[in-house]
């Protein structure tokens, strides 16, 4: 597997650049991550990140699109809790693309 | 994400035959199942030392156990009908992306191995050896093939690409190059019961917020029942339907069909996946592993009817192997079976497609609905492939054409029906079935979606159409990733039931 170094410290990451070690991740890894999907990452980017990592911790999966969708419209207001304003922000998709920069493995199947 | 550029192929007026171009996708090869999971699935993760004696060997058992691959191996002419019927050739222009072609890279062998001119004059009838060059052909090849049977439909033997696609996949899996995409799916399927990985609480959580939704947005409280004991119907659905946009706008709309109609229905914590990867694999055993869940959930929750949501692969697996493989049908003969066929309703089809149910509601009246709320939808319907030319629907020939057509049509005034050789028993594949739907893959899926985005692209011309209906989970994911890349919207993409669920009454 691949590895990254960051400011002297190593990260194993799969094929496709997501972390391996969940428990590894760290704003650091996340803002390389971020480079590699050429994403500037902003306030509303981490608003999604962090939310992300709470539900994960929670339920050892990443949130559907619309419990995603809900939880950040509550957070930033109404006219953010869009499919839309989520592609805005990861315009590769918010489920895969947020995932990696967060630190969580790829979620896969009929998506 | 990094992955690498490449041509986006340009609509045509009409769908067209490339110039051959020789090895044009001999590059695209998915990603290697890791050890971890081929070690869960029972398969090795590397070539050993006697790999090509392993694969002779597994290839050797297969045609014994199927005749039908060895008749396909036999029986080609090289007529040439077929060449030009795949979505992936037309798209890519690689010649072994025609289906003869990708047939020819097993049957090379077979001749070599199994027949006795092969053996003594391998020149002279196109055979040859299995060298790691023709394995890795195999690997790359039998990964640019959906299964989609189009080739099947052109050609006078009636010659199946897609069991060959799976034979071969089913010997590189027992020599140790399996997928990852599809054996990491099968792995999570069958350790927390849905391709994704949902496991129960996250589930709940998620049906608790759509319950939330649909009351918000209508001031009804239909609900999203799940592992109710006693219910009359268990929905089994792709595990998409909970996550992505937009197929849980349908899943919506299935929840609003039977709070509509009256019916009690659940969904299952232990079931939660009608999708059966298994097929892909072309491994029965597989597949039954993943079937059997189905089974224990009906038997489980004392449900009189199964029904299956949008997914075109598990209606196939659902209608044609289900009877076998789990007794829900008839088939099976085991204690279970009979227990469970004594449990489910005569009255019904079992297992029943959702579109159906629903057509069979509207029809008779039973539940209401009013097609001008979708009056700002022109709508068209793809077929997909599994669904089209692997199973039929309802109780007359080509049901499974015909009726969701109809449901369409009850639930919206405008509908046009894409050119003739490209829908029905003709339709082409979306582009991402049969275990491609994955990210490593996306050049041969923006690829192979060409004929369909063309046809696509000539009914919004010429009718405006602006919405594309399917009844397929992977049909939904693949098209919304892929047709912008054509220059469309992906919200122009959707489920039959999310029609539904616009012009449904429900009070
Ligand atoms: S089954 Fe479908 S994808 Fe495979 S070769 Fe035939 S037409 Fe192509
Ligand atoms: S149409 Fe059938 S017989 Fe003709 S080349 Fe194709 S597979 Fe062979």
């Amino acid at each position: 597997m691949p590895m990254v170094n960051i400011a002297g410290k190593d990260y194993e990451v799969d094929e496709e650049g997501y972390l391996i070690d969940l428990s590894q991740w760290n704003e650091d890894i996340a803002k390389y991550m971020a480079v590699e999907e050429k994403v500037d990452l902003t306030e509303g980017h981490w608003e999604v990140v962090n939310f992300l990592r709470e539900y994960y911790a929670e339920y050892q999966i990443a949130p559907a699109v619309r419990v995603l969708t809900k939880a950040i419209g509550k957070k930033l207001g109404p006219d953010k809790g869009n499919n839309k304003y989520l592609y805005e922000l990861f315009p590769y998709g918010p489920a895969k693309q947020a995932c990696k920069i967060a630190g969580l493995p790829k979620p896969t199947g009929c998506i | 994400m990094a992955a690498a550029e490449f041509d986006i192929p340009e609509i045509k007026d009409y769908i067209e035959v490339p110039k051959l171009r020789e090895g044009a996708m001999a590059h695209a090869k998915t990603f290697i199942a890791p050890q971890a999971v081929q070690d869960f699935m029972g398969y090795p993760h590397e070539l050993a030392d006697n790999w090509k004696e392993s694969a002779l060997e597994k290839m050797g058992d297969l045609l014994g156990k199927y005749r039908s691959l060895k008749v396909f191996l036999d029986a080609c002419v090289h007529c040439g009908a077929c060449t030009d019927k795949c979505h992936y050739y037309l798209g890519t222009s690689d010649p072994k992306n025609m289906p003869v072609a990708r047939q020819d890279l097993m049957r090379q062998v077979y001749r070599r191995y199994f027949t006795t001119a092969g053996k003594l004059f391998p020149k002279l009838v196109g055979a040859k050896d299995l060298t790691k060059d023709v394995l890795d052909d195999w690997y790359n090849y039998y990964h640019q093939c959906s299964e989609c049977r189009r080739c099947s439909v052109f050609c006078p033997y009636g010659i199946d690409t897609a069991e060959i696609t799976m034979a071969g996949r089913e010997i590189l899996n027992h020599i140790g190059m399996g997928q990852k995409y599809s054996n990491e799916i099968l792995g999570k399927v069958q350790k927390i019961g849905n391709n994704l990985g949902l496991p129960g609480p996250a589930l709940l959580d998620t049906l608790e917020g759509l319950e939330e939704d649909i009351e918000a947005d209508t001031g009804v409280a239909v609900k999203m029942p799940i592992d109710v004991k006693g219910a009359e119907v268990l929905l089994v659905t792709p595990s998409a339907d909970f996550f992505s946009e937009p197929h849980v706008e349908s899943l919506i709309g299935y929840a609003k069909v039977f709070h509509a109609a009256g019916i009690s229905w659940t969904l299952s914590t232990h079931a939660s996946e009608a999708g059966n990867f298994g097929l892909f694999n072309g491994n029965y055993e597989t597949m039954r592993k993943v079937a059997m869940r189905i089974r224990d959930a009906a038997l489980e929750l004392g449900v009189k009817r199964i029904v299956v949501g949008e997914c075109g692969h598990a209606w196939r697996v659902a209608y044609s192997f289900w009877n076998t493989l789990t007794g829900i049908g008839y088939g099976a003969d085991d204690p279970f079976s009979i227990e469970l066929q004594k449990q489910l309703d005569p009255n019904y089809p079992q297992p029943q497609h959702i579109c159906e149910l629903t057509n069979d509601l509207i029809k008779s009246g039973q539940i209401k609905v009013d097609p001008s709320l979708n009056d700002d939808l022109i709508v068209t319907y793809h077929d997909s492939c599994n669904v089209a030319r692997a199973s039929r629907m309802g109780t007359e020939p080509g049901g499974q054409f015909t009726i969701p057509r109809e449901l369409i049509k009850s639930v919206v005034n405008n509908f046009h029906n894409m050119a003739d050789d490209t829908i029905y028993e003709s339709t082409f594949c979306c582009g991402g079935g049969g275990g491609l739907l994955t990210d490593d893959l996306m050049e041969v899926r923006v690829k192979g979606a060409l004929p369909r985005a063309t046809a696509l692209n000539n009914v919004v011309k010429e009718h405006q159409v602006n919405f594309m209906a399917t009844i397929c989970a992977i049909c939904k994911a693949q098209f919304t990733k892929v047709l912008p890349k054509y220059g469309f919207d992906m919200s122009m993409v959707g489920g039959v039931h999310q029609l539904v669920s616009k012009a449904i009454k429900l009070d």
